[in-house]
């Protein structure tokens, strides 16, 4: 089995959640390169949508900024805020991909404050388009370390709606029906939420760590899948795409 | 009347009233008269103490960056700023400390490149009256005053404490039942927007993605175009559909070669990424920080003399190189 570090793994174990013929709206760094990689590994129609306008672009290199030239190069269309997030808020884009400071067991998460929001300990950028995207979109990813202080029993500020307090939360919100966090991916384990609670639960571990490993990590309990498995390494064309096709200046793997 | 389900309990910072603003368009001048002149003169002229700022493009991406420095060159005061998809022309007005009120959506950060430690600080410090919003809801809220109405409907936002520090509000339906969030209409005083070329009345093109510009453009009061190079008005009669901001809308026209600097500006030039991170690093000292500043904005005549201390055209070739992927192979 071939060599690889935490970063490729979780660019590979991302990869492969997005299935052909669907859109990802994306943002800069790991989630990119994780499109770009499935887009080239099995997802060759998959549609890679930029929050600033660019809509399928041939990226050449990997974007800077989410509306830097890079992200409409050869695109279909260069368009702007509005068309993107309305072509979201119409259900027809299947993923996102988020980040946060902090995320729960809902998959809330805060990316605006931490501490109080009146005399925030230390203040984040904000919602950005993560809100926008964490409604609208059919279903929302994460790639973050395992790391307890990020996974919070309760965040600080919701700035992205996760399942909110649980079950039908969203919906009597009156956000989009349907829509919710999907998949939690770190350097350890691959996390899906349980359909009855909403709850975040393990799926799968990466080789070399075991449940009790995730869970130390985590700052709330853990819910198991009825199956939870080992996730597959990434294998050796998805390292060699990555590596000289994705990612050849190792800006995001090289982390 | 909507049912009002909820409202957030952020301030509202602009008055959403569509009568008011349209009698305001009302007396905008139609005229097809020459609006050039410098960028002094157009921040000394149509940017007021007090007044909403927004800017256009996107932080570090066709960024009107004259516009910025001019403004905290002219220590402006007590503005307030729509943080909308801002990063280095939210690092270049934070460090004048020129906003004490601000509509956040992005603020501080500058993406993957990190946070503005300086901007932090400022943020933090409670100088600054804040309201939460998104993207997509600063975008709706100058859709809604593009359009000339005091609001519009969306479904993000909803069960978050985004919403709760908004000043948004949250409706039933009267069709469906379902609930919306509406945002209230934005027209700000003034805003400042970075194009590839515009005549002299301000009829502007944009290559490249618009971002929110083309409704910030028809949003605003007053609205400054930089602009990469003016052009003559038969260009852009000859070809109207690349027209996208047309020349009623604009207050000034300054001519601002690299304009977008330190940013990227499309099929022109690429980010001057070692710069931006030569600005992130020098704010971690305060100090060290006070005297970039006076070096690189307050000591600076205008932005032609920034853009010599930055390497001039010199690094502009090197950017442009980026840009069009081609390799000079160091000879850059």
């Amino acid at each position: 089995m071939a060599d690889y570090n935490t970063m490729e793994m979780m660019i590979c174990a991302a990869a492969r959640n997005l299935e052909d013929g669907k859109a990802v709206a994306v943002g800069t760094g790991a989630p990119c390169a994780a499109a770009m990689l499935a887009q080239k590994a099995h997802a060759p129609n998959l549609v890679i949508i930029f929050e600033a306008g660019g809509v399928a672009p041939l990226l050449p290199t990997m974007p800077i900024s989410v509306g830097d030239s890079r992200t409409f190069y050869k695109a279909v269309m260069a368009s702007g805020m509005c068309e993107v997030m309305e072509t979201i808020q119409r259900g027809m884009v299947d993923y996102c991909f988020l980040g946060g400071a902090q995320i729960d067991m809902y998959g809330n998460l805060n990316s605006t404050v931490i501490g109080d929001w009146e005399k925030p300990k230390v203040r984040f950028p904000g919602s950005g388009g993560a809100n926008d995207f964490g409604s609208l979109a059919w279903r929302i990813m994460v790639i973050t370390p395992q790391d307890a202080r990020r996974f919070v029993e309760r965040v600080d500020f919701i700035t992205t709606p996760g399942y909110l307090d649980g079950p039908g939360a969203r919906e009597r919100a009156g956000l989009p029906a349907n829509t919710g966090p999907y998949k939690v991916i770190t350097n350890m384990a691959v996390m899906g939420y349980d359909p009855e609670t909403k709850r975040m639960r393990v799926e799968s571990i990466h080789k070399g760590y075991t449940f009790e490993d995730v869970q130390a990590n985590t700052g709330f309990e853990l819910l198991k899948a009825p199956e939870v498995v080992e996730t597959p390494e990434p294998t050796e064309e998805e390292l060699r795409l990555l590596r000289e096709e994705v990612d050849p200046n190792r800006y995001i793997i090289g982390r | 009347m909507f049912e009002v389900v909820a409202q957030g309990e952020g301030p509202l910072f602009m008055d959403p009233d569509a009568d008011k603003a349209r009698e305001f368009f009302r007396t905008k001048n139609r005229a097809m008269v020459s609006k050039v002149m410098t960028v002094s003169e157009a921040v000394g002229k149509f940017v007021h103490d007090g007044d909403y700022l927004a800017i256009g493009g996107f932080g570090a991406n066709r960024i009107p960056t004259a516009v910025c420095h001019e403004i905290v060159r002219q220590r402006k005061k007590n503005l307030i700023f729509a943080g909308h998809t801002s990063t280095h022309d939210f690092q270049i007005l934070a460090a004048g400390e020129v906003f004490n009120r601000c509509d956040i959506a992005y603020i501080i950060g500058l993406e993957a490149r990190g946070l503005s430690p300086n901007a932090r600080r400022y943020m933090e410090s409670g100088k600054v009256e804040c309201c939460e919003w998104t993207n997509y809801a600063m975008a709706c809220r100058l859709k809604a005053a593009a359009m000339g109405v005091s609001f519009l409907p969306a479904r993000n936002l909803m069960g978050t404490d985004t919403f709760k520090r908004s000043a948004a509000k949250i409706v039933k339906c009267p069709f469906t039942g379902e609930q919306y969030v509406l945002y209230p209409a934005l027209w700000p005083d003034v805003s400042a927007i970075h194009v590839h070329e515009a005549d002299i009345y301000g009829n502007a093109r944009i290559k490249g993605i618009s971002i929110a510009d083309l409704e910030l453009a028809r949003a605003s009061k007053r609205l400054i175009i930089t602009t990469e190079r003016l052009i003559p008005n038969e260009e852009i009669r000859s070809d109207p559909t690349a027209t996208v901001i047309p020349y009623y809308l604009v207050d000034a026209v300054c001519e601002v070669p690299f304009g977008s600097y330190p940013g990227n500006m499309p099929y022109e030039y690429f980010s001057d990424e070692d710069h931006l991170r030569m600005w992130l690093n020098v704010e971690k000292d305060p100090e060290e920080f006070k005297k970039f500043l006076d070096k690189y904005i307050y000591k600076t005549r205008d932005f032609n003399q920034y853009l010599e201390l930055c390497g001039g055209l010199e690094r502009i070739n090197q950017l442009r190189a980026v840009e069009h992927l081609i390799d000079l192979g160091g000879r850059g």
